[in-house]
């Protein structure tokens, strides 16, 4: 049994046929196996593994070494707010401040209600708009305090 | 519901040639990019339209001619190293875009690859053509996911209408490429380590040489550039070198993408020919520092040696400038700071950045980075003793030019600076006095 | 971003490289072979350059920036361990910048070490210590808290302190390059990166102890030594592991008399780096609290009692007394772990002094019958000598047959000789097997036999013209990367129509094959197998493979019913006149009986007297305990064996590990040993040989190894090996041809234990460690 749905074991077969070596989708494939689990749980690695061939060990190496990739769960909603430099100097820290408060939760943890969860994130190219962060892979840019609680509303409402 | 960054009207200080379709909705689509003039560069090169083809080394030539220098970081001339991968040979080839943009203060591969992908696809196909490659893959970071979907979706309508695939046009070349994510790893911008990525390992800097025109991606000659490196690529082939180098400086040719970011009033990204005073950019086109005086500049990304208010202020933006200035270009992240920000909670978020980022392969880039942080963490709570403002310097000379890859050097650079340029501000967090600029935070708002 | 560019490839059609570069180091000027390292030509030169991640033969790393040396003309500093050598090199290995830069790798790497030092396992044998105390500085600057973490157990024998960890990857290398397990891997990013066991957390893996062995540092212990003593505390006695036939060296840590470990602490045996399970930790057998103190006597109730050595050895002398004066039958069994002179002398015994040929040992190789194929028939043109490969010929082959056996379970030291020829010399390997066995993966071929034995398939190879090839699929080595363990799923191996028609092909193109063959081939199959090899172009060389320490040793000495040491047949009268002139005294001309036809003879009562030495036959030839009662039997062991609980008198013996004298590996390579440890009660079997003889009259002398190895240097064909190679603490090749080896066949007299890594016959039941790790290895 498949940990995965159809489409995405059939993507991942796509996937490591496109290259010229299976291994070399193995970063891409932990991330969509990430997006459609919310993170990757030792099934996922075993079938991840068992499908290119490799030792579990050899993904677990890989997982380590990738900051998005996680093998606990994260919030629905994985907020990643960059206090880099150029965020730093127009107020990131106090929008993670900010964030932390409104959730009620720090750095690296989840709501009660599995719903948000927050993370310090380094530089996530988006300088020349800072302060700014990311929801998933969404980005939010030019924050204050006030646009970042519009934002999280939003996606309380959207559940 | 992803923003996109705003698209801004030309300066007019600013010469607009990769960013010539920045804001133009028609470079979405491929039947817009050809109405904008897509396409005429590799038509040239593969003779498409009824021309003679480009012999290949006449496309190296064309970009030497150029003096194209990478838009990554370590300003390479980019057609010399193109001319390093063996004729023929029997090993496939291949062109790598580094798309991983991570360096703190640069967002303008971003731009790019958003705002004109296509020019991307025809950049890496023209290399490919140069090298005889027949593939090439475009490393995009992780957090770009609607960078990598735009990308995907570009490059199947190439597909679809024959510009890339087998037979190209009916030109007899043929090419493919292949967009690809990362997953969270500066490191894995610099070369090998993208290319062990790439090849789905650990971002670990291989040991060189070889080097990647011998033996690069699966152990094959391999080109890697910058993703506006390669995007510069039509418009040479199309104008010609010496159009480019014209517009720059010898040896500087081009214009090239600022990323100008920090306290200044308007921050974005501007494309300016080499050579341009960085006072200009900030005071003229970034519309002068927010919040105070300035204080100091970063002028290539976090990695390079920061600049006083006084040096940044007489520096012209060109590889060779700032190089004797004690400074890299690198990757055009111009990051303004005002006199109320403290340099050393500024050094220390800059070495939080590389202690994080260290692939940990090294012992002098690993051990060292997570001690300066501890130190300057200490330090700027109020705990530091004299003797760290000396600490701070000798550990990061320890790191400095003794590992493996770059990201060591570029750890130890910016503190070393720092310290040295702004000593006064560490002496002033010492014996117990609380950091002067702890009252109220620098950071200017946004509104 | 800076950074060096990428360099312009070397000009095409460069003129060909010279035999030899010459460069200068600190103002001497060396010479070395194109491609040689830095770091090597430096310290082949006595020119030391410290190191922590470069490890000899392994991947190059460049991680601890620990060999930084100055070379001319690079404003960097170069790591000496990547940099290749080149003509005209100028490198300087003492400048106060390169001082400077190993002081602070040091003080680097000490940030986050917890410098535990007086509770560390490796204190004393760390090369952190040593390199402190040489390149580095006497005080730390580091002032920050260090990052804690509990130590891991991950296995019985494995324990993981992550604090301690200098992050050299050798573990993670020797795991995989060395041993092709794979079993370790690095996990995390930066300062939190460790070093990761493959099953979450713990090790699923051979056990080996590499990892352990390589550790620079004491971030790998060994749970079957920790916190039991200090290195220094300890005497350090090079000994033959008393395991398998491949005879490495291992060094034990003794303290008062007690054996506390066994490592590999010199690597200057003919195993060099290599330690498997057994040889590391299964010394501990002679801790076991069942092991032997006293000798044993039945008395009247019928109950084993102790008693003294003095009324035992009577007890014995008295009753064999008795059984000669009523022309009664003896039977004598040897020992696969006894020591050649212990051999040597117990055959002795019982030809010259009981007067009977029944004796044995329990075979597991063919030995006879390759020696007879291998021999120089009479007139015919001289093949190549040597015949016989030694085990560090493996290493240097450019191409193995290994038909039958699974070295890897069997024969550890094989498989990592085997793994190293292909991984640094590029040897073919052919793998001829029923079992897809686990060298496949270095294997250029594999035939996988799906129908019929190897012996069908080498007579096949021998003779391909007669009869229907046995069926075999051929495989090709596994893809590369592939880093599975224990074993890579079948992969769909290929059936080729006369596959090994093929597979015979090929090797026919090999020059100079060494094979190595298993227990499934025996008497004509062996024959066939040398036919075949003499075909071969080149240099054939052969390894036949058996089981225990000393099996090789037991068959060079005699332990036949029909051959004389050094494979001479009983029934040859000259053969018998040369043994009778060396030991004074006449030797029964007909061949006896081998070990199962001896048990029989005892259902029969028709054997009167069975003398067992080290050897636990009743395991594989059950005995009718009734008609037992009639046959005196002595056994003379470590414990109380399925053999021994049937004893009249039991002996309590020394271990190999307690003894000195010589053994022979499988591959016939000599090794002489120094006692190591000491057992309370306990006597060499030596003594109780030659306490026995003197008591029946007869006198062997003193039982001093080094006098009856001179007897057997002399007597022994093929035993006049070097005695400074030998005491150089090298092997020395035993090879003992004859003109022909007329011997009774048995095949079914070859029996091979089959041993995991974690099993070895009798003996490897007494070892705790071995007992957990195989627990461990068995649950689901
Ligand atoms: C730690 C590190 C990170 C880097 N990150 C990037 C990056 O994100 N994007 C990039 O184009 N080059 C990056 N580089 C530079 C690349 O290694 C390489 O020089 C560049 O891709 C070459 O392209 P160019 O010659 O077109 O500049 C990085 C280098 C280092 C040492
Ligand atoms: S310098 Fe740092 S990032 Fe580069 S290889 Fe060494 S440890 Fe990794
Ligand atoms: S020995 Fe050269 S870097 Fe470690």
């Amino acid at each position: 049994m498949s940990v995965f749905s159809p489409a995405t074991r059939d993507r991942f077969e796509r996937l490591a046929a496109s290259y010229p070596q299976p291994r070399s989708a193995l970063v891409p494939m932990l991330l969509y196996a990430q997006d459609e689990l919310g993170y990757l749980p030792p099934e996922a690695i075993a079938e991840i593994a068992a499908l290119l061939g490799e030792t579990e060990l050899g993904v677990r190496e890989v997982i380590g070494y990738y900051s998005m990739l996680r093998t606990a769960p994260a919030g629905r909603y994985h907020v990643q707010v960059c206090t880099n430099i150029s965020c730093m100097l127009r107020g990131g820290e106090e929008i993670l401040a900010h964030c932390q408060r409104r959730l009620g939760i720090h750095n690296r943890q989840t709501t009660p209600d599995g719903m948000f969860s927050i993370e310090e994130v380094e530089c996530i190219g988006a300088c020349a708009w800072a302060p700014a962060l990311q929801v998933n892979y969404d980005f939010h840019q030019e924050l204050d305090p006030a646009k970042v609680d519009e934002i999280l509303e939003k996606y309380r409402r959207q559940g | 519901m992803a923003e996109r960054p705003a698209y801004p009207a030309a300066h007019p200080a600013e010469v607009r040639v990769v960013s010539q379709r920045f804001g133009d909705p028609r470079a979405a689509t491929l039947a817009g990019y050809l109405d904008t003039g897509g396409y005429q560069a590799l038509g040239k090169a593969l003779g498409l339209n009824g021309g003679e083809a480009m012999a290949p080394e006449a496309i190296i030539e064309e970009v030497k001619k150029s003096s194209l220098r990478g838009r990554g970081g370590a300003g390479f001339p980019t057609g010399l190293k193109w001319s390093f991968i063996p004729k023929g040979g029997d090993k496939p080839k291949y062109v790598l875009c580094n798309a991983d943009e991570s360096e703190p203060g640069t967002c303008k591969d971003r731009l790019i690859l958003e705002h004109d992908p296509f020019a991307i696809i025809e950049g890496i196909t023209i290399a490919g053509r140069a090298i005889g490659a027949q593939r090439g893959f475009i490393y995009i970071r992780g957090e770009y996911r609607y960078v990598l979907d735009i990308m995907q979706r570009a490059l199947a309508e190439a597909y679809a209408a024959g510009y890339l695939g087998a037979n190209i046009r009916g030109s007899g070349f043929s090419f493919d490429i292949l967009a690809h994510t990362g997953a969270g790893a500066y490191e894995c911008g610099e070369e090998s380590a993208l290319m062990e990525s790439l090849e789905g390992k650990r971002g670990i800097p291989r040991l060189k040489p070889p080097f990647p025109a011998l033996s690069g991606l699966y152990g094959c000659p391999t080109v890697i550039n910058n993703v506006e490196t390669l995007a510069s690529v039509p418009p040479i082939i199309l104008r010609g070198g010496d159009w480019f180098l014209n517009i720059g400086l010898p040896k500087n040719g081009g214009p090239r993408l600022f990323s100008l970011s920090g306290q200044v009033r308007n921050r974005g990204v501007y494309e300016l020919p080499l050579g341009f005073p960085l006072r200009r950019l900030i005071e003229e086109i970034g519309g002068g520092v927010l919040g105070g005086g300035l204080k100091a500049v970063v002028p290539g990304g976090s990695s390079t040696p920061i600049f006083t208010a006084e040096e940044a202020l007489g520096l012209n933006l060109d590889y060779d400038s700032v190089g004797k200035a004690g400074s890299f270009l690198g990757s055009g992240g111009v990051v303004v700071i005002n006199d109320r920000t403290c340099m050393v909670r500024f050094a220390l978020r800059v070495m939080q950045f590389y202690r994080h980022e260290s692939c940990g392969w090294c012992v002098p880039c690993r051990e060292g980075t997570n001690w300066l942080q501890l130190a300057l963490t200490r330090f700027h709570r109020g705990d530091g003793r004299p003797e760290d403002v000396d600490l701070f310097t000798d550990v990061a000379q320890n790191i400095l030019g003794r590992t493996l890859c770059p990201l060591g050097d570029a750890a130890a650079m910016p503190i070393l600076s720092i310290v040295r340029k702004f000593r006064s501000e560490f002496e002033d967090h010492l014996h117990g006095r609380p950091c002067p600029f702890a009252a109220e935070s620098s950071a200017v708002p946004v509104a | 971003m800076p950074e060096t560019p990428s360099k312009p490839a070397p000009a095409a059609g460069a003129p060909p490289a010279p035999a030899e570069v010459h460069f200068t180091v600190n103002g001497h000027t060396l010479a070395a072979a194109p491609g040689t390292l830095l770091i090597e030509a430096c310290r082949a030169a006595n020119i030391e350059i410290p190191s922590f991640c470069y490890y000899p033969k392994l991947s190059l790393q460049a991680a601890c920036r620990m060999c930084l040396v100055e070379v001319e003309k690079i404003p960097k500093l170069q790591t000496a361990c990547t940099t290749v050598v080149a003509e005209g090199m100028v490198v300087h290995t003492e400048t106060p910048t390169v001082q400077a830069a190993r002081k602070s790798a040091i003080e680097f790497i000490l940030t986050n070490h917890p410098l535990d030092c007086p509770v560390c396992d490796a204190g004393g044998e760390c090369e952190l210590q040593d390199m402190t105390f040489r390149y580095g500085a006497a005080v730390s600057r580091f002032d920050e808290p260090k990052r804690h973490r509990d130590e891991q157990q991950w296995s019985p024998v494995v324990y993981y302190d992550r604090p301690r960890c200098i992050l050299c990857y050798r573990c993670v290398r020797v795991c995989g390059e060395g041993m092709d397990v794979w079993a370790l891997g690095v996990g995390n990013r930066g300062i939190l990166s460790t070093i990761l066991p493959n099953h979450q957390d713990h090790l699923e893996c051979e056990e080996c102890g590499m990892c352990i062995d390589i550790c620079p540092v004491g971030a790998l212990t060994s749970g079957a030594y920790r916190y039991q003593t200090r290195p220094w505390e300890m005497q350090h006695v090079g000994a033959i592991c008393a395991f398998c036939g491949d005879g490495c060296k291992t060094t034990l840590g003794v303290r008062n008399g007690v054996i506390l470990r066994g490592d590999n602490r010199d690597k200057n045996g003919i195993n060099g780096d290599f330690l498997c399970v057994k040889g590391r930790y299964g010394t501990d057998f002679t801790r076991h609290p069942e092991r032997l103190k006293s000798p044993l006597v039945r008395d009247a109730s019928g109950e084993l009692r102790p008693v003294s050595w003095a009324y035992a050895l009577e007890t014995i002398t008295d009753r064999w007394r008795g059984i000669q004066a009523a022309h009664g039958q003896f039977g004598v069994i040897g020992s696969t772990r006894c020591t050649n002179e212990e051999s040597y002398q117990l055959q002795k015994l019982a030809r010259r002094v009981l007067g009977t040929n029944h004796v044995d040992h329990h075979r597991s190789a063919d030995f006879p019958a390759l020696f007879d194929a291998l021999a120089q028939p009479a007139g015919a043109a001289a093949r190549p000598l040597p015949q016989l490969a030694d085990s560090g010929a493996l290493k240097t082959a450019k191409a193995v047959l290994l038909v039958g056996g699974d070295p890897t379970q069997e024969h550890p030291l094989l498989a990592w000789n085997l793994r190293w020829a292909h991984r640094l010399a590029g040897a073919s390997l052919y793998v001829l097997n029923r079992r897809d066995i686990r060298l496949r993966r270095q294997a250029r071929r594999m035939a996988l036999l799906t129908h019929g034995t190897e012996a069908d398939a080498v007579r096949y190879l021998a003779a391909p013209q007669r009869g229907d090839p046995p069926q075999a699929e051929l495989t090709a080595v596994s893809p590369p990367g592939d880093k599975r363990w224990p074993q890579t799923p079948p992969s769909t191996p290929q059936p080729i129509p006369g596959g090994l028609e093929e597979f015979r092909a090929e090797l026919a193109q090999e020059r100079d094959v060494i094979i190595v063959f298993g227990p499934e081939l025996t008497g004509d199959a062996v024959q066939a197998l040398v036919r075949f090899g003499a075909s071969l172009p080149g240099h054939t060389r052969y390894i036949a493979m058996a089981d225990n320490a000393n099996s090789r040793g037991a068959a060079d000495m005699g332990l036949y019913p029909d051959l004389l040491p050094g494979y001479l047949p009983v029934s040859d009268g000259a053969a018998r006149a040369h043994f009778a002139a060396a030991w004074g005294g006449d030797i029964p001309a007909a061949p006896g009986w081998n070990q199962r036809q001896m048990v029989e003879a005892v259902d029969r009562r028709e054997l009167d007297a069975l003398y067992v030495v080290g050897a636990n036959p009743f395991r594989l030839d059950p005995v009718n305990a009734a008609t037992l009662k009639s046959c005196f039997l002595v056994v003379q062991d470590l414990f109380l064996t399925e053999t021994a609980q049937a004893a009249d008198v039991v002996l309590p013996a020394l271990s190999l590990y307690e003894k000195s004298g010589t053994v022979t590996n499988t591959c016939g390579e000599v090794q002489s040993q120094r006692r190591g440890g000491s057992f309370e009660g306990a006597k060499t079997d030596l003594e109780i040989i030659h306490a026995l003889a003197r008591m029946l009259g007869a006198d062997f002398g003193r039982p001093d190894a080094d006098r009856v190895f001179s007897e057997i240097r002399a007597q022994v064909k093929g035993y006049a090996v070097s005695l400074v190679q030998l005491m150089a603490g090298r092997g020395a090749l035993a090879v003992p041809l004859n003109s022909a080896v007329p011997h009774q066949a048995a095949p079914q007299m070859i029996r091979p234990n089959h041993d995991s890594l974690f099993t070895a016959g009798t003996l490897g039941r007494y070892s705790a460690t071995l007992n957990a790790v195989m627990e461990k290895h068995s649950r689901p």
